[in-house]
């Protein structure tokens, strides 16, 4: 009891926190940490973790809870005509032992009145002044547009944010994902915005779209000033198969829901990579899309992002998961040696091209190490039945009897020449550390398909012969 | 719905009760002090059965494995990795079938099998210095749910071959075999001794473990499948081995061990020196509180059953059980788990004593008298001279081993060939004796081994039995889903077991023959027994 009273007090000497500095913990003694501060098209912030427009964010004591727990920024769940929403309105998919790693949802935009919404903006900003606070808007008219807008400027939100995005319920009326889905719709209503905006615009993307840039474009042509995405995708997540209504249930039927949560980063970062590479876009993008943890948000600022926005992880764990943003991008920033937030955005953009610039010379291998193997065989029937026939199981004498290894019980052993170097075996390995994809020098030249294609019509090069 | 069921399938616990309680009463005062509660309590599942998200929990940890220990590690080579998986996914109708399929007594081998040392002995999660899968407790979760499902299950094969066998002995081995046989198209019927069928898994289990009414259902699942099973009736007594083998084309020897062993010392005749089996008999098959029991007990010898004994003593309320072993702790046979068990349960263990005379006054046990002994070179025993003393009991349960069945087999088949130790000599893989038509498993086959050995090796009888007749075996017990792979996946449980350290040496301890290497000649292992 008195050790634990110990610690609490050494605990409370360390780390101190104010609502004016809050975002970060000011460790002592560790004052050259990095600067996670963030400017985004004019809006500062402590940090580049912001809330995103959604259920955390629907109320004045949402915001000041995520303030005070150190979010940089929130964006004030979409504030338009009232709305009814239904009864029920999320649903999940779980993965073995993990709940909620997709979630949908079928809730509109605010249901409280836009003066309750602007009042309690006022307020927070008040209470707030250094944190970005950035009022989401989903109208129909021009005069909507440009009255929304400038009650926001009024109650002191530091931008507006056009929901273009929500795939669900208010598209059927010409909103949401309606706009997001045509370009030109997009330019107009950006434009409207625009004109009568003294604080910056976003424009929030759907990924309800074949090509996302083309709406990035119009934004941009129509002077918005950043976009922030993805918004959710549209989803089915689960059919009951008693009832064949699927979830969630609402009186005996359903409807398509926005999907979001850990499963969509994966869409979420090629859509953020593919803006940041437009040089016809040239936007601050607010990244969004499954972002849980320090990880995920520094990818999105790899990417290009200049802040990240999260929604279902606080809808599953609360305000408090920031602690391991703040804490766990500091303390990456200061590994890799970069001053600020800054000097991470945007790095790994170029490493992504087009498939014909990649090296077709280029070789991996597959590498197992025997002293971590635990004979579980995933290797050996992922690549049998999955892929490239390139493992074999083998006779174990040869490696000895480490973890796993029964006398008699085969090993899976790489067979070099049938190997592609796919990656799907160590992919599958549960055993961190087993199998590692090693570079190897073919000791041939560099060439991309494009180089390729040029010098078959120049005659230069012979035809790669099909693999047997 | 259920419990409905249930009702149907078996007959009514009271009745079950009345039926196996033809037993020797023992003379003994009662002595239990317990509440009916308390007993309950005391008897109550020591690993209550998982809810369904606990089930759901551990299964999604199973790697899915190919070709994975723990079905080599399981003795009737159950597809553990395929079962696991389907429960994940609330396919539990399923997972039993993928269970019951390898192992027609999957529900009481879950509850029974040291999966200590066989399957989640055998988990490639140890590796990764992890919890293996609770393989045990799942298999337990997918028959149990199965239970209203469990006699359309599975079915016998279509069309019969008109072949006949007779299986000697209802217990796991007996219907393990007949089982399997009625799947491969053959009429089976079995002749069992006792009034029920189930053998050690109806009258000799830890009652903390299992109840009878899961060996019954088993049973029942095994009648499902067209076994005729006539119980009361002893060969040899009832009925001729030369009926037999007129009326029917093979013979299964499944007749277990025989009683307890004798201690062989003055005294042993004294009413309250019962042997261990007995004691255990008697807690099946009346109600708990009448069970005559001692104040302070002396348990001789320190095997598994030893363990059984002394933890269902104290469970039903002496004050003190001593454990009395003539060998040192590394020495005995229980399971290092069993013995925790034992320990928790407030046992004390004498190590390096053997009983020399059991005392006695007024025609009542009142001690043992006791000597320290010694271990020599060769791992024989002599007594340490003037190291006698007497310890005061009321109650002295024999554990050390059953006797084996040379006198019956000897009465019933003279010319049959025998080990060294009494079992019948007969080939591993096909349980074939040295009489072409008479096929052995089991514990009178082994000497003495768990309860899923008995039902793999009857499994492998039936099979050798098919073989008999000139059919073709179905060969190795590998699930379809891992056929077709060039090298061949190393061998389930069933033909080229993989043993788990522990295990093999318990095995070597009991049994001095030979029997299959798991190492590198496994894969071709014909070795005879």
């Amino acid at each position: 009891m008195r050790c634990r009273q110990r610690i609490k007090n050494v605990c409370d000497g360390i780390f101190t926190k104010s609502a004016e500095d809050s975002g970060r913990y000011n460790i002592a003694g560790s004052l050259t940490m990095a600067d996670l501060s963030t400017n985004f098209a004019g809006i500062k912030s402590p940090n580049p973790f912001w809330i995103a427009s959604g259920p955390p964010a629907n109320t004045a004591y949402q915001a000041h809870r995520a303030f005070e727990a150190g979010w940089g920024g929130v964006v004030w769940k979409t504030i338009g005509d009232p709305i009814r929403n239904v009864s029920s309105r999320y649903s999940s998919i779980d993965y073995g032992n993990s709940r909620m790693v997709g979630l949908n949802n079928i809730e509109l935009i605010s249901d409280r009145s836009p003066e309750s919404n602007f009042r309690e903006i006022a307020e927070v900003k008040k209470r707030w002044p250094h944190h970005a606070l950035i009022a989401s808007l989903m109208v129909e008219t021009r005069e909507q547009w440009h009255e929304f807008v400038r009650r926001s400027a009024d109650a002191g939100a530091d931008g507006v944010e056009l929901n273009f995005g929500c795939p669900h319920g208010m598209c059927e009326r010409g909103m949401g994902s309606a706009v997001g889905q045509n370009p030109d719709v997009a330019e107009t209503i950006t434009s409207w915005a625009v004109e009568a905006a003294s604080i910056p615009v976003i424009v929030k993307l759907t990924p309800n779209i074949t090509d996302i840039t083309a709406v990035a474009r119009a934004a941009k042509r129509a002077g918005a000033h950043a976009i922030s995405l993805i918004n959710t995708i549209n989803s089915i997540t689960q059919v009951n198969l008693d009832t064949f209504v699927p979830e969630p249930y609402v009186a005996g039927l359903s409807s398509h829901g926005g999907y979001c949560g850990p499963a969509v980063k994966p869409i979420a970062l090629n859509m953020v990579q593919s803006c940041a590479s437009d040089p016809a876009v040239r936007l601050p993008i607010s990244g969004i899309g499954g972002i849980t943890n320090w990880r995920d948000a520094a990818e999105f600022l790899a990417l290009g992002s200049t802040t990240v926005q999260v929604c279902t992880a606080v809808m599953h764990y609360g305000f408090r998961l920031v602690e391991d943003l703040v804490d766990g991008l500091n303390d990456y920033l200061d590994g890799k040696g970069f001053r600020s937030v800054d000097e991470l955005r945007g790095r790994a953009v170029d490493k992504v091209q087009k498939w014909e610039t990649l090296d077709l010379n280029y070789k991996r291998l597959a590498e197992i190490d025997y002293d971590k193997c635990i004979g579980c065989n995933l290797c050996y029937i992922a690549c049998e039945d999955g892929a490239h026939q390139a493992i074999a199981l083998a006779n174990p004498t040869p490696y000895g009897l480490g973890p796993g290894r029964v006398p008699g019980k085969p090993v899976p052993e790489i067979k070099v020449e049938e190997c592609v170097g796919c990656n799907l075996c160590s992919l599958v390995c549960p055993v961190e550390g087993c199998i590692t994809m090693v570079s190897v020098e073919t000791g041939l030249t560099s060439v991309s398909w494009s180089d390729y294609q040029t010098r078959l019509a120049a005659g230069d090069a012979t035809a790669f012969p099909p693999h047997p | 719905m259920r419990v409905l069921v249930i009702v149907l399938v078996f007959p009514p616990a009271s009745d079950v009760e009345k039926e196996i309680g033809k037993t020797t009463k023992l003379s003994m005062p009662l002595s239990s002090k317990l509440t009916d509660a308390d007993l309950e309590s005391n008897f109550a599942d020591i690993a209550p059965p998982y809810t369904d998200q606990q089930a759901v929990v551990e299964s999604a940890r199973c790697l899915f494995c190919f070709d994975a220990p723990c079905i080599s590690a399981c003795p009737t080579g159950i597809d553990v990795p395929a079962f696991i998986k389907k429960i994940t996914t609330g396919n539990t109708t399923g997972a039993a079938r993928t269970i019951l399929t390898a192992n027609i007594l999957g529900a009481s081998c879950a509850r029974v099998c040291p999966t200590e040392v066989l399957c989640e002995g055998a988990c490639v999660l140890l590796d990764r210095d992890d919890d293996p899968i609770k393989i045990g407790r799942l298999q337990r979760y997918a028959t149990d749910q199965a239970n209203d499902k469990l006699l359309h299950l599975l079915k016998p094969a279509t069309p019969k071959s008109g072949k006949r066998i007779a299986v000697i002995g209802g217990g796991p081995a007996g219907l393990g075999c007949a089982a399997e046989l009625a799947q491969l198209g053959h009429d089976a019927v079995i002749f069992e001794k006792k009034i029920n069928a189930g053998g050690l898994n109806t009258y000799g289990i830890a009652y903390y473990k299992m109840k009878p009414a899961v060996s019954l259902t088993e049973v029942e699942l095994v009648k499902s499948l067209g076994v005729e099973i006539r119980c009361g009736v002893e060969v040899g007594r009832d009925l001729t081995r030369e009926t037999l083998e007129r009326d029917f084309d093979a013979i299964f020897l499944g007749i277990g061990l025989g009683e307890g062993q004798r201690l062989g010392i003055p005294g042993e005749e004294l009413p309250e020196v019962v042997d261990a089996l007995t004691f255990i008999e008697q807690i099946h098959t009346e109600p708990l509180h009448q069970i005559p029991l001692g104040t302070r007990v002396a348990v001789i010898g320190c095997g598994n059953t030893a363990i059984d004994a002394a933890t269902q003593a104290l469970r039903l309320g002496a004050s003190e059980v001593v454990v009395v072993y003539r060998r040192s702790e590394g020495e005995m046979s229980a399971y290092a788990f069993e013995y925790d068990l034992a320990k928790r349960d407030g046992a004390t263990f004498l190590f390096h004593h053997a009983p020399v005379e059991v005392i006695g006054d007024g025609g009542h046990v009142t001690g043992l008298r006791l000597a320290r002994m010694h271990t020599r070179d060769k791992g024989s025993l002599s007594q340490i001279a003037g190291s006698e003393f007497i310890e005061p009991f009321d109650m002295i349960i024999k554990a050390v081993g059953q006797k084996k069945q040379s006198d019956w087999i000897a009465r019933i088949f003279p010319e049959l060939k025998l080990n060294r130790n009494s079992t019948p000599v007969r080939d591993a893989r096909t349980g074939q004796t040295s009489l072409p038509h008479l096929f052995t498993g089991g514990d009178c086959a082994n000497g003495g081994r768990e309860v899923v050995n008995a039902v793999g090796e009857g499994k492998k009888a039936a099979r050798g039995i098919h073989e008999f007749f000139g059919l073709t075996s179905k060969g190795s017990l590998v699930q379809p889903s891992r056929w077709g792979v060039t090298n061949g996946p190393y061998g389930s449980g069933l033909d080229a077991p993989i043993r788990v350290a522990e295990l093999e040496e318990k095995y070597e301890e009991l049994s001095p023959v030979s029997h299959p290497q798991p190492a590198t000649s496994a894969l071709t292992s014909k070795n005879q027994e």
